[in-house]
């Protein structure tokens, strides 16, 4: 019988099997940021275990609110960065250097196919794209990873998910994926990996495929998962030229990972995109979904460019190509989080911050930001917003808020007309 | 090992999710105590009332699917625990959140589609859970008897006290 891509990383990582359901896993990386970790750290403390099973295969960031914004902020951040100091974890990431998380770590090229990462923050599912097993965790989870190196998981299931036809104009990733959730419902993947495969993920950058596996979580999946290949080759080689001849060599290697022909899938599902629509959500849940076209016309106060879903430099430019030579509407209010500083200065570089700002909007430094209501960019009751994030839970940007999910383009476009509009017609 | 059963609150919904159970802007609390006074402030259910007798009381709750979605946040689960909440009963959970109960050596116990339905149609003052018989018990005015399947891992977790002390014995 074949094996999944995800049965391949288990069995090359497999540490014990606690019941015949579940599987302990070694973890090749383990991330960390400053909200759900310096609780693992003060109990680590308490119980006098204040250690780590490897520091070089623990990262670190502070990005959820920073620069810290209160005294109980700046604190987290400081558990977190003396921690990193007393463990000599090096690759840790502070203000100057520091943005969202799962935009950064890619980034450094942290993530490799066939690596097992684990930290606490739901999205982590992001990193699959690199053909990795990536999953969020609770803060035990991460305690005992950062600890021992291990953590639990059910035998993997698969989902299928087989994205065919052409990408229409206008239409993106996000589009894609906010489409397979309205499909599969917030519940549809639960405890699953979703393996995002056919000719539309092929044709997909990194950021794309980052964009895709990020909102896995959404419909309830572990990890989103694509095949490892020459897009991945490519946006690896600076880290592994030391390791492979040539970018053929990495590809031919990355291909051991590849699922089987004959690999068994908990469920097949296909879907054709060739005449997909932009998708927007309309409710308090992320399989809420409609066309553009149906939410035409929704008053927005507030557009928020950003996230680990959609804050990176083709987000940015996709943005800026309905911004240019435009401005955003009178009364709404404009926000772009660049997620990194690499993508803030490469987005300097072309051009497209000047575009931003001369467009209305104000831009923040790399940060979870608006996303989670946490820091800047909160909405007041009775509020919308036109956000590229990932959940538009009841009060997550704000108490009474309402956010809307959709594409950089739709959401640039929702900014110039200062409500919902199809983001085609601008372009 | 934590006690299971007592006053029992019922939240009639699918997919309550961490955002509802402990809003994002109390992650900056360094103790688990310290999220006490705000568990399920977001849930927005007709007469529910976070801060109401029933929720103040409540040692079990009750409710429909997917339990829990959203956030990978330890908090939904640490906000139950500071309450003296140790066991949720649903139809599913989402799987991060439903790994983080048993993690803190709590319990997420999954019972069939009627099951569910036949407790909110009861609503027992008060729920026991057998971890020897694997049975939830209701107890009220006509009291009923629901067995559960316990995979061994989640059972040696929850008696181990979680699972840093599992692995910290066996790894």
């Amino acid at each position: 019988m074949g094996q999944t891509i995800t049965e391949k990383i288990f069995a090359a990582h497999h540490r014990d099997n606690p019941s015949g359901d579940n599987v302990v896993l070694d973890i090749d990386v383990v991330m960390c940021h400053e909200i759900t970790t310096p609780i693992a750290i003060n109990d680590l403390m308490e119980r006098g275990m204040d250690r780590v099973f490897d520091p070089t295969k623990i990262k670190a960031v502070i990005d959820h609110v920073t620069p810290s914004k209160d005294s109980k902020t700046a604190t987290q951040a400081k558990i977190l960065r003396d921690w990193a100091r007393r463990q000599g974890i090096k690759d840790f990431f502070d203000i100057g250097a520091n943005g969202v998380c799962h935009a950064l770590f890619p980034e450094k090229g942290f993530i490799r196919p066939g690596y097992t990462v684990i930290m606490g923050d739901s999205h982590t599912c992001t990193h699959g794209a690199f053909g990795a097993f990536a999953a969020g965790v609770g803060t035990t989870d991460l305690e005992v990873g950062i600890l021992k190196g291990v953590c639990s998981f059910r035998t993997p299931q698969t989902i299928k998910v087989t994205i065919n036809g052409v990408m229409p104009a206008g239409v993106y990733a996000k589009d894609v994926i906010l489409h397979i959730i309205k499909t599969l419902t917030v519940k549809g993947a639960t405890d699953t990996i979703m393996e995002f495969v056919g000719p539309v993920v092929e044709a997909m950058t990194m950021e794309s495929r980052m964009t895709l596996c990020n909102m896995a979580i959404e419909a309830g999946a572990t990890c989103g998962v694509c095949l490892p290949d020459r897009v991945t080759a490519e946006y690896l080689w600076p880290f592994i030229k030391g390791q492979y001849g040539s970018i053929d060599q990495a590809i031919a290697d990355f291909a051991k990972w590849h699922s089987d022909a004959d690999a068994v899938y908990a469920q097949e599902l296909n879907f054709d995109i060739s005449t997909l629509a932009p998708q927007v959500t309309y409710g308090y849940k992320p399989d809420e979904v409609k066309d553009v076209t149906e939410l035409a016309g929704t008053r927005i106060d507030q557009v928020y460019i950003g996230s680990c879903t959609n804050g990176r430099l083709e987000d940015l430019r996709e943005a800026a190509r309905v911004l240019a030579g435009r401005t955003i509407a009178p009364g709404v209010r404009g926000i772009l989080s660049p997620a990194t500083p690499a993508i803030y200065n490469q987005a300097l570089a072309e051009g497209l911050i000047q575009q931003f700002m001369a467009a209305g909007f104000c831009v923040t430094n790399p940060t979870c930001g608006a996303c989670l209501g946490m820091s800047n960019g909160v909405l007041a009751a009775g509020e919308a917003c036109a956000s590229t994030t990932n959940r538009n839970f009841n009060g997550r940007m704000g108490k009474g808020g309402m956010v809307h999910l959709m594409s950089p383009l739709t959401a640039a476009a929702a900014a110039v007309a200062g409500s919902i509009t199809d983001p085609r017609t601008f372009l | 090992m934590k006690a299971f059963g007592g006053a029992t609150l019922f939240l009639d919904r699918n997919d309550i999710n961490t955002d509802e159970i402990i809003p994002a802007k109390y992650l900056t609390e360094n103790s688990k105590l310290a999220l006490k006074p705000y568990m399920l402030e977001d849930l927005r259910l007709p007469g529910f009332e976070p801060a109401g007798e029933a929720a103040q009381q409540a040692k079990v709750i009750v409710t429909r699917q997917n339990f829990g979605c959203g956030s990978s946040r330890e908090h939904a689960v640490w906000v139950f625990e500071v309450n003296d909440i140790n066991v949720v009963i649903g139809e599913s959970f989402a799987r991060i959140f439903r790994q983080n109960m048993f993690n803190c050596g709590m319990l997420a116990i999954e019972l069939p589609a009627a099951d569910i339905e036949a407790l909110f149609a009861a609503r027992p003052a008060e729920i026991v859970v057998d971890l020897e018989k694997n049975q939830v018990v209701a107890k009220g005015t006509s009291s009923a008897v629901f067995s559960f399947s316990l995979n061994s891992f989640d059972r040696d977790l929850v008696l181990a006290g979680g699972w840093l002390a599992y692995a910290d014995k066996k790894y």
